[in-house]
């Protein structure tokens, strides 16, 4: 027997009432947990993914769908570009490092990528079985592709014709896997990687047995040489006024900087984020609104089983303390409980998101939580307070004396 | 020992009540006797320490109640006086056995399972510890206040109209209880009433 019993046995008792109030704050704490763990996980992915990219340079287009297919690969590309003209970009002075991108085929909706060692020491890359790609139709797996495909080494797989979907195979070449890449904790552990060579070889083979396309647009696609973007650090961030400005007035392609289309394409889902967090907190003070009345309400009857514990030995600030505590229990549960419901729900949306790339997930915590389970308990005080004050009119012997 | 010294106490916008002084040895038995609205209630409310009177002092084993700052009248109540009142306030939310655990724990004393035990079986009301206040009859929750107020072996029990609200049977059974059990853990006992079945049961009466 102890203040926690004593609480509980009475909330159980008001169990209805409880169970709302508990439902309440949980639904604000779960909505504000999920916000916190999607945009800090978005974000975490958006600044990892596009950490030592300085530019991106492609097809005409949306800058942001640029970004967003060959930084992020979830977007498809703009278009392609003149591998002539990037690589006379690639030995521009101003250019530390280039990456050239030769993107168009998936394999179960894991992109291949057609690039060179440059892309292994762009993103840090290293080997944890196996070797790296060197001839075409050699690939090397990110960590997750290699897991969830169960693809191993000497393995062999087709791949099919677009960045999703597997309708449209390449069934005359085959690709063979020579190495796995080490868990990154970027994109690469979903990516297939290759060397050029190997997506015009499977395009060539698209030519020869071309259903859908036009031969017009086939001939264009693969006679004079193209890639998709390339991916471009400055030796000095001075280039960043000058280069893009370059790239987009002389040249026929786009540059595109990571750091801010990714900046525009936050604002643009902060706006949304900021309402859902305004409605969180609205849902938040009409939980503590609850429990205030709740609490108040109960006051009337509890009178007497309060001014019985005066009467047995207990002081004012013992059930003063006692009122205190039973809503901030009833808030500490709705916080955990909210807290709970906040990361399986984003568990659930990352099993239903299509994309693996930007894939979301529930079972990391930030150490940031503690500070939702404090607003918790800071709410149940608040609305617990004016109700506990009360001990302090009531009158035992008027009470007890009375009948009830 | 127990002495009541020139008591007197006005409510607000009320008569002036004035008490006798009353001297109560270890373990005796009173009646407390008066017509309705003589002031027993007031005075039984005084002496367990639950309302200031507003001239006099009330004096338990030396202890001058009024003296005390307000956490250790609490305390003192708590340890040292069993009160039960006419209706039996229990705690609803919790069973008999909680609420008899309640005062102890209120009291910050121990809790003493088997005493407790002890206590609702010679109450005879052994077989209902595990139910809820709801659950029981009139006579059956005055039982369980009586328990209650003596599981931290109280020197004065004091009981407020204990019977006004129950048939001839558990009156009798009640006010029995309450005078042996007073006896059995060496408590001094007050009953206030107009009831004339408990008359017979005590000697010893003061009359306001
Ligand atoms: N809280 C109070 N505020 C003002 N006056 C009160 C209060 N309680 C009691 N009184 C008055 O004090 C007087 C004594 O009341 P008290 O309840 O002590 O009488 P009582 O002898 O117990 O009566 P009864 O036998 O009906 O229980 C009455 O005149 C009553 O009206
Ligand atoms: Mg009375």
């Amino acid at each position: 027997m102890n203040i926690l019993k004593i609480s509980s046995k009475n909330l159980v008792r008001n169990r209805l009432t409880t169970i709302l109030n508990i439902i309440l704050v949980a639904f604000g704490v779960g909505i504000l947990s999920v916000l916190f763990l999607a945009s800090t996980q978005i974000n975490n992915k958006l600044e990892n993914n596009a950490k030592d990219i300085d530019l991106v340079v492609g097809a005409k287009g949306s800058p942001l769908q640029l970004i967003l297919s060959s930084v992020y690969h979830i977007d498809n590309p703009t278009g392609n570009i003149p591998a002539k003209d990037a690589y006379q970009l690639m030995r521009n002075p101003m250019v530390k490092r280039a990456v050239p991108l030769a993107l168009g085929d998936n394999y179960s909706g894991y992109r291949i990528v057609g690039t060179d060692s440059s892309f292994t020491n762009l993103y840090g890359l290293s080997i944890q079985k196996g070797s790296y790609w060197h001839k075409d139709l050699e690939v090397t797996l990110g960590s997750n592709v290699a897991v969830t495909s169960g693809l191993k080494i000497g393995d062999s797989f087709f791949g099919a014709h677009g960045l999703t979907g597997s309708g449209d195979i390449h069934k005359k070449y085959a690709y063979q896997v020579m190495g796995i890449l080490k868990p990154q904790g970027n994109i690469t552990d979903n990516l297939i990687l290759t060397n050029i060579g190997s997506v015009y070889k499977m395009h060539e083979e698209k030519h020869t047995e071309n259903h859908k396309h036009t031969a017009a647009e086939e001939a264009k696609e693969i006679n004079d040489k193209q890639i998709t973007a390339l991916l471009i650090q400055y030796k000095s961030p001075m280039s960043v006024v000058v280069f893009p400005r370059m790239v987009n007035h002389s040249t026929n392609m786009q540059a595109a900087s990571p750091a801010m289309e990714s900046a525009r394409l936050f604002s643009l889902i902060g706006v949304g984020i900021d309402t859902l967090k305004w409605f969180a907190i609205f849902i938040m003070g009409v939980a503590a609104l609850s429990i205030f009345i709740s609490l108040y309400n109960a006051m009337k009857e509890r009178k007497y089983d309060l001014a019985i514990m005066r009467c047995l030995g207990a002081s004012k600030p013992k059930l003063f303390f006692l009122v205190m505590f039973e809503g901030v229990l009833v808030t500490f549960m709705g916080t955990c409980l909210g807290l709970l419901i906040g990361h399986a729900a984003l568990e659930v949306i990352g099993i239903y998101q299509e994309t693996s790339q930007a894939k979301l997930t529930g079972l990391t915590a930030f150490p940031q939580e503690i500070y939702l389970i404090w607003i918790g308990l800071f709410i149940g005080a608040l609305a617990s307070l004016i109700p506990a004050m009360q001990i302090y009119k009531v009158d035992i012997a008027a009470t007890l004396t009375k009948d009830r | 020992m127990i002495r009541v010294n020139s008591l007197a106490h006005v409510y607000d916008k009320g008569r002036r009540l004035k008490f006798p002084c009353w001297e109560i040895g270890d373990m005796e038995q009173w009646l407390l006797l008066g017509a309705s609205g003589s002031g027993k209630s007031t005075l039984l409310n005084i002496i367990s320490g639950l309302l200031k009177p507003s001239q006099g002092a009330v004096l338990i084993n030396g202890t001058d109640l009024y003296n005390l700052p307000v956490r250790g009248l609490d305390r003192f109540r708590g340890r040292h006086i069993g009160i039960i009142f006419q209706r039996p306030h229990l705690i609803r939310s919790l069973d008999v056995l909680d609420n008899l655990e309640l005062a102890a724990v209120m009291a910050g004393l121990p809790i003493d399972h088997e005493r407790n035990r002890s206590l609702l079986a010679d109450l005879g009301i052994g077989d209902l510890a595990k139910n809820y206040p709801d659950q029981l009859s009139q006579g059956q929750l005055q039982r369980v206040s009586v328990a209650r107020a003596l599981v931290n072996k109280p020197d004065l029990l004091i009981a407020d109209e204990p019977t006004s609200s129950l048939d001839d049977e558990n009156a009798n059974q009640v006010i029995k209880m309450l005078t042996t059990q007073a006896k059995d853990n060496g408590a001094a006992l007050i009953i206030a009433t107009h009831d004339a079945r408990v008359r017979d049961h005590l000697t010893k009466t003061y009359l306001l």
